[in-house]
């Protein structure tokens, strides 16, 4: 009886076998690695503003404490967007006449906000609360990056839910004293686990796991 | 209606057969019939019976391929990998107070029926989102009714009018106050002979003040008042017996013995929540020595009250106040009429309660109705004071409603002289008479015919529609204004947000009259209370009042005051206009017919309000409609049945026989509806409803009882004719949705077997001991939340299902949506029945999420989207639930509630800023539960961590328990043993739900006690 197959088909069924083999793994690989670069994530890309407000001039070079803008981030979910008139504070004496701060200055003479481009968004069944990760020792710098480095600001870390779990999961792999927290410059001493660990029981910090801590 | 399940002649069924449960819903249940039974088996609500496209199954899946490809496709191309950005948009000059992310509380009162009820109301960056009440509030106690937690769905209502309208066309407010004033010049110089006003209740000192003010200025101008639920017989009833209108306020927690004739004081009163409080203070047995209180009610409909009375006696309306004049006899008032027989059953009731007011003297309170005739009021006054209640349990005051008229006669006043034309400016402040007024007097025929007509109002609504001019009305939410309580303390009513729409108060319209057109009701109000003010610091003492929320000392002091002796009374009060004569007698029965507010939307003004609409009536658990209410006798005679759409799992749908009413000559027709407990010979018919321009919800829903009222039988008709016609009509009932079969659910005895016996309840059930397990217990360190809900306590109010609908974002579904089994209440009331349907016991109990230890419904579900807490919550995860309904099918007390459609309304501009921030609104396809409020769990842990201290107990309130006005539900961590629900949950009485499944719920009952008198009891 004659071959019915042409010992070609070997080859061409090998190549089909491993081929989509290779080729499945490389197509689940490349969403993955999609999902996880700032084309989603939007890591590291600098958002452009109404304003090209720069933190890395105002907390970088000018020094000015977080708190002086985000005034709530102590005793608030939300840690608040200055209002025109935290800008204006300054600025009447400062760059009174820049055409950058025109927009700032417009806002101030007609009573319309200026509209901010949001850059951590969460989701709407995220309900993340700003003032007591502040108060359990949790740096600004720990999620929002340096951003005293950040001309415009962007997103230094995905916000995607198991990037919350690590610290959630082992909190003192990332807490910090207190008085460290609006620290730009701090630096994760060494025995950052013993530290980390003798902070958890000072503060009272729990492992919070549960579904209703953040979703509701 | 295939597919509904055979019921016929399930009246005489029940009626003869006491085969079912002791504890009943419905009368299926009561006589176990096989249509209950079908009914326990099909107990989802099933998706496939919904399928009602033209298109076949086969299609639609192709389709449904074809576009699932697409899908991909247009996947791949999407540009946008992120959605669009999301701007933050801050304050330019941000309020020193506001911190965002925080709420705001302000304090204000909502005018119900012209009463006020004291509330806080909190506000998230200028926009109110939910009511609560004030606990320094005398009438509200910081509780509050289902009304006024609806009311701020009332205030984002889309369908408020927005435009000042002049026959029709848009104006504006420049042109509607030119032609006022032109108007108003020409009554100027006839004294105002020709200008009315008609107002609902009035309260508001400074409203009042206005009034006078233009009648001072117009001296022939007259204010005239119909309010559409005010029947102002109370008035009345206080002139007949002491002369002069008088308020009545009752002191219920001092009362052993309170008789109720037809007084729905728990539910129909300006202080229903203080009383419901003070009724239920002395019923809490474990705790108190105090001896508990028995009340005794006579009434012919089945009211909120009689369903809590440990004695009711149900009779025909018209023998209330025979059995006025009889009780009043037996207690010693002489009067002069004679006395009617009274059947032996009446009489030895009668008896018992006689030797227990007897016994009581002084401690005693007998409570006439407001819908009752002036002379049960003024019997009732005689009576207490021949019992010397009066200084002890009764009060006297001034009266609250300012100008207290007989409304009946002030409306009728009216459209005389619309009829002969010497009404000739009429401006109307809100109500909606078009609408309320009985059919008799056609005030909308009427209205017409006059020259200039305004109406202030929420809504473009049937008044509206027939005005020269309708301007929209500023919502108490939007308004500066003042109002009076049941015992007269002055709330400054301040606004929570601009008026959204620019409408006005009534305050503004009034100056406008006065010629102070420019004059904002903020001045108008704090004027007034500047000129009565004695504080040497106004400023000072207006703020503390708008921050307190009432104007201390501002109650009206009690009056000393006796009735005249009773036989001064006109005994010979005109009978009610007996139109027997106007029927044509066609060998039809003639039945006495009773006419109430419904219990949600009243008299149709609150007909718009979904979350009202969609509330199930406390007893009759209809919902979007109303019907002619009956007892089982008197639908038997009538031949009246109805069908249980029971296939399908639409345990909703209720296909009730349509009757024809005729009265007086004018028809209409509504479907008939069985009320065990209902007096026979009788009906009951709910107002509020057959609007026909109420807005998108609440237009052509129910029948129009008004067209059959006449101004003298507004409350009470005595010869209303009623056929059956053959049809049946679906009414959306929630009466069998949720069944969880009598398996000992509601457990109830009387004081007396618990005195004897603390125990008593749970020895007589088989509890069973938790099965044994290999695995241990999951331990719960820090906090393990529970709740506590005391049957005994829960009056069935329904104030708990709207306030958790208000705080957890709840959707409203629609009639055809209910009648699936498929309303969205987190919590839900279960009535049930004790005894004969005849006149039978009845028993609230609320069922929310048990948050179970050992959760069904976690087991599962193949998502994980509903596990188990730290704090040992039950969490519902909408993000990562698929719709399975695996959950929902192994739950066995059937709290949990499944998005079929969009039930939640994304488009609606104005429902957004309704919105709960702290909890997700759902979308289609996402299973959702009570939670526990766990938004507020989470924001006092926070803010117990922030102050390094752990949660009070009572920080924490869910929202269903902070609007209790019993305060029936205790919610707290039962890990501390010193916790309030620990301690609750510790005593004898405490019981969970189907606890032999091994659940271990977190939410567990207090048995509920009776307190019957001996004497009846065991006769």
């Amino acid at each position: 009886m004659a071959q019915i197959f042409h010992p070609s088909t070997n080859t061409i069924s090998r190549v089909t076998i491993f081929g989509g083999l290779i080729l499945l793994i490389a197509v689940v690989t490349g969403l993955a690695t999609i999902n996880e670069s700032p084309y989603i994530t939007e890591v590291g890309v600098a958002r452009t503003q109404p304003v090209p407000f720069s933190h890395k001039h105002h907390v970088g070079d000018d020094g000015i404490d977080c708190r002086y803008c985000h005034t709530s981030v102590e005793e608030s979910s939300f840690a608040g967007i200055p209002p025109t008139k935290t800008c204006m504070n300054c600025h009447t004496q400062i760059w009174p006449d820049s055409p950058i701060l025109e927009p700032v200055r417009e806002s101030f003479r007609t009573g319309k906000s200026i509209q901010w481009t949001r850059v951590h968004n969460l989701p709407g069944f995220v309900y993340f609360n700003h003032s007591i990760h502040v108060h359990k020792g949790i740096g600004c710098v720990t999620c929002h990056g340096r951003v005293d480095r950040m001309p415009l600001m962007w997103r230094e870390n995905t916000l995607y839910m198991d990037w919350c779990l690590e610290c959630h999961r082992a909190p003192e792999r990332f807490v910090r004293p207190r008085e460290d927290v609006f620290s730009m410059e701090y630096q994760a001493p060494a025995d950052q686990l013993a530290l980390g660990q003798k902070l958890v029981k000072e503060y009272r910090i729990q492992k919070l796991t549960s579904c209703s801590t953040c979703h509701r | 209606m295939s597919n509904g399940t055979e019921s016929a002649s399930l009246p005489e069924a029940a009626q003869s057969t006491a085969g079912g449960r002791e504890y009943w819903r419905s009368l299926e249940e009561f006589a176990g019939t096989e249509t209950f039974k079908e009914l326990m088996d099909n107990h989802l609500p099933r998706h496939a019976a919904a399928w009602t496209s033209a298109m076949d199954r086969r299609d639609f899946l192709k389709l449904m391929g074809a576009s699932l490809a697409l899908a991909g496709v247009s996947g791949c191309l999407s540009p946008a990998p992120a959605p669009p950005d999301e701007k933050i948009v801050p304050y330019v000059n941000q309020p020193e107070e506001i911190v965002p992310g925080k709420p705001l509380y302000f304090a204000t009162a909502i005018p119900s029926e012209g009463y006020g009820r004291g509330v806080l109301v909190e506000s998230h960056m200028g926009r109110p989102t939910k009511v609560e009440g004030n606990p320094q509030h005398p009438a509200s106690l910081g509780a509050t009714d289902a009304i006024t937690q609806a009311s701020v769905l009332g205030l984002y209502d889309p369908d408020r009018s927005r435009v000042i309208s002049n026959a029709g066309r848009v104006a504006t407010w420049d042109a509607f106050f030119s032609a006022l004033n032109a108007e108003l010049e020409s009554q100027r110089v006839s004294q105002g002979a020709g200008l009315r006003i008609l107002t609902e209740t009035v309260t508001s000192p400074t409203l009042a003040a206005q009034l006078q003010e233009i009648l001072r200025i117009f001296p022939k101008a007259k204010w005239h008042q119909f309010d559409g639920v005010g029947g102002d017989y109370v008035h009345q009833g206080a002139r007949m017996a002491f002369g002069q209108p008088l308020e009545t306020v009752y002191r219920l927690e001092e009362a052993d013995v309170i008789i109720s004739l037809d007084a729905d004081f728990l539910l129909r009163s300006p202080a229903s929540l203080r009383y419901a409080r003070e009724f239920i203070n002395r019923r809490r047995v474990p705790g108190t020595s105090s001896e508990a209180n028995r009340l005794y009610m006579i009434e012919s409909t089945f009211s909120l009250t009689g369903s809590n009375a440990d004695h009711r006696l149900a009779v025909s309306p018209s023998a209330i106040p025979q059995l006025a004049k009889t009780l009043a006899a037996r207690l010693g008032v002489p009067i002069s009429a004679e006395q009617p027989t009274i059947s032996p059953a009446n009489e030895k009731w009668l008896g018992a309660l006689v030797k227990d007011l007897q016994a009581h003297r002084g401690r005693s309170a007998i409570i006439p109705g407001e819908y009752q005739p002036a002379i049960v009021h003024a019997l009732a006054h005689a009576m207490n004071d021949a019992l010397g209640n009066i200084g002890k349990t009764v009060f006297y005051t001034d009266p609250v409603a300012v100008n207290a008229t007989n409304h009946a006669e002030s409306l009728r006043e009216l459209v005389r002289d619309l009829e002969e034309n010497a009404a000739q400016v009429l401006i109307m402040l809100g109500g909606n008479p078009a609408y309320t007024a009985p059919a008799d007097i056609d005030f909308a025929g009427h209205l017409v015919t006059s020259n200039f007509n305004v109406h202030l109002s929420l809504y473009e609504d049937e008044t509206s529609a027939l005005c020269h001019w309708h301007i929209p009305q500023a919502h108490y939410l939007e308004s500066w204004s003042d109002v009076r309580a049941y015992d007269g303390t002055v709330t400054i009513m301040q606004p929570l947000i601009a008026p959204l729409y620019g409408g006005r108060t009534a305050h503004e319209i009034l100056a406008a009259v006065a010629g102070q057109a420019e004059r904002s009701s903020y001045e108008i109000v704090r004027n007034y209370w500047r000129g009565q003010s004695q504080a040497k610091n106004f400023d000072a003492a207006w703020r503390t009042a708008l921050h307190d929320g009432f104007i201390a000392g501002t109650a009206f002091s009690s009056r000393n005051v006796k009735p005249k002796p009773a036989s001064g009374f006109d005994a010979s009060e005109p009978e009610r206009a007996n139109s027997a004569a106007a029927v044509k007698a066609q060998n039809q029965p003639l039945l006495e017919v009773i006419y109430r507010p419904d219990p949600a939307i009243l008299d149709g003004r609150f007909a718009n309000n979904g979350w009202l609409q969609e509330l199930p009536k406390p007893l009759t658990k209809l919902t979007w409609d109303n019907a002619v209410l009956m007892s089982p006798a008197t639908a038997a005679k009538l031949g009246l049945t109805y069908q249980v759409g029971g296939t399908g799992g639409e345990h909703g749908t209720i296909y009730a026989d349509v009757v024809e009413l005729e009265y007086d000559g004018r028809r209409t027709r509504g479907p008939g509806w069985i009320v065990p407990g209902h007096a026979d010979d009788c009906v009951t018919i709910h107002l509020g409803y057959g609007r026909r321009r109420a807005g998108r919800v609440g237009t052509n829903l129910g029948f129009n009882a008004n067209a059959l009222r006449t101004l003298d039988t507004l409350w009470h008709g005595t010869a209303i004719a009623i056929r059956k016609t053959g049809a049946q009509y679906a009414l959306a009932c929630t009466q069998f949705h949720h069944l969880m079969e009598g398996r000992d659910l509601v457990r109830a005895g009387t004081i007396d077997e618990y005195h004897k016996n603390p125990k008593f309840l749970m020895e007589r059930k088989s509890e069973k001991e938790a099965p044994a397990t290999l695995y241990p217990g999951y331990k719960y360190d820090g906090y393990a939340w529970g709740m506590s809900i005391d049957v005994n306590a829960c009056i069935g109010c329904n104030a708990c299902v709207a306030a958790c609908h208000a705080e957890n974002n709840g959707p409203v579904v629609g009639k055809k949506e209910v009648l699936r089994g498929r309303e969205m209440h987190w919590i839900r009331v279960d009535r049930y029945h004790r005894g004969e349907p005849s006149n039978p016991e009845t028993y609230y109990q609320p069922v929310p999420c048990m948050q179970c230890e050992n959760a069904p419904c976690e087991l599962v579900c193949p998502v994980g989207a509903t596990t188990h807490s730290q704090d040992g919550l039950n969490d519902m995860v909408y993000n990562r639930c698929v719709g399975t309904r695996y959950c929902s099918n192994n739950c066995p007390y059937k709290v949990r509630r499944f998005n079929f459609f969009l039930y939640s309304d994304f488009k609606t501009e104005s429902l957004k800023p309704l919105r709960n921030p702290d909890v997700t609104v759902r979308s289609r396809g996402v299973m959702e539960k009570c939670t526990y409020c766990v938004q507020r769990i989470n924001q006092a842990k926070i803010a117990a961590e922030k102050d390094d201290r752990a949660v009070h107990d009572g920080e924490i309130e869910t929202a269903c328990q902070q609007a209790c006005p019993t305060r029936a539900i205790i919610f707290g961590d039962i890990n501390d043993p010193q916790s309030r629900v620990s301690q609750v949950k510790a005593q004898p009485l405490s019981y969970g739900l189907l606890t032999e499944l091994n659940t271990r719920p977190r939410t567990t009952y207090q048995a509920k006690l009776r307190n019957p008198n001996p004497e009846i009891e065991n006769g």
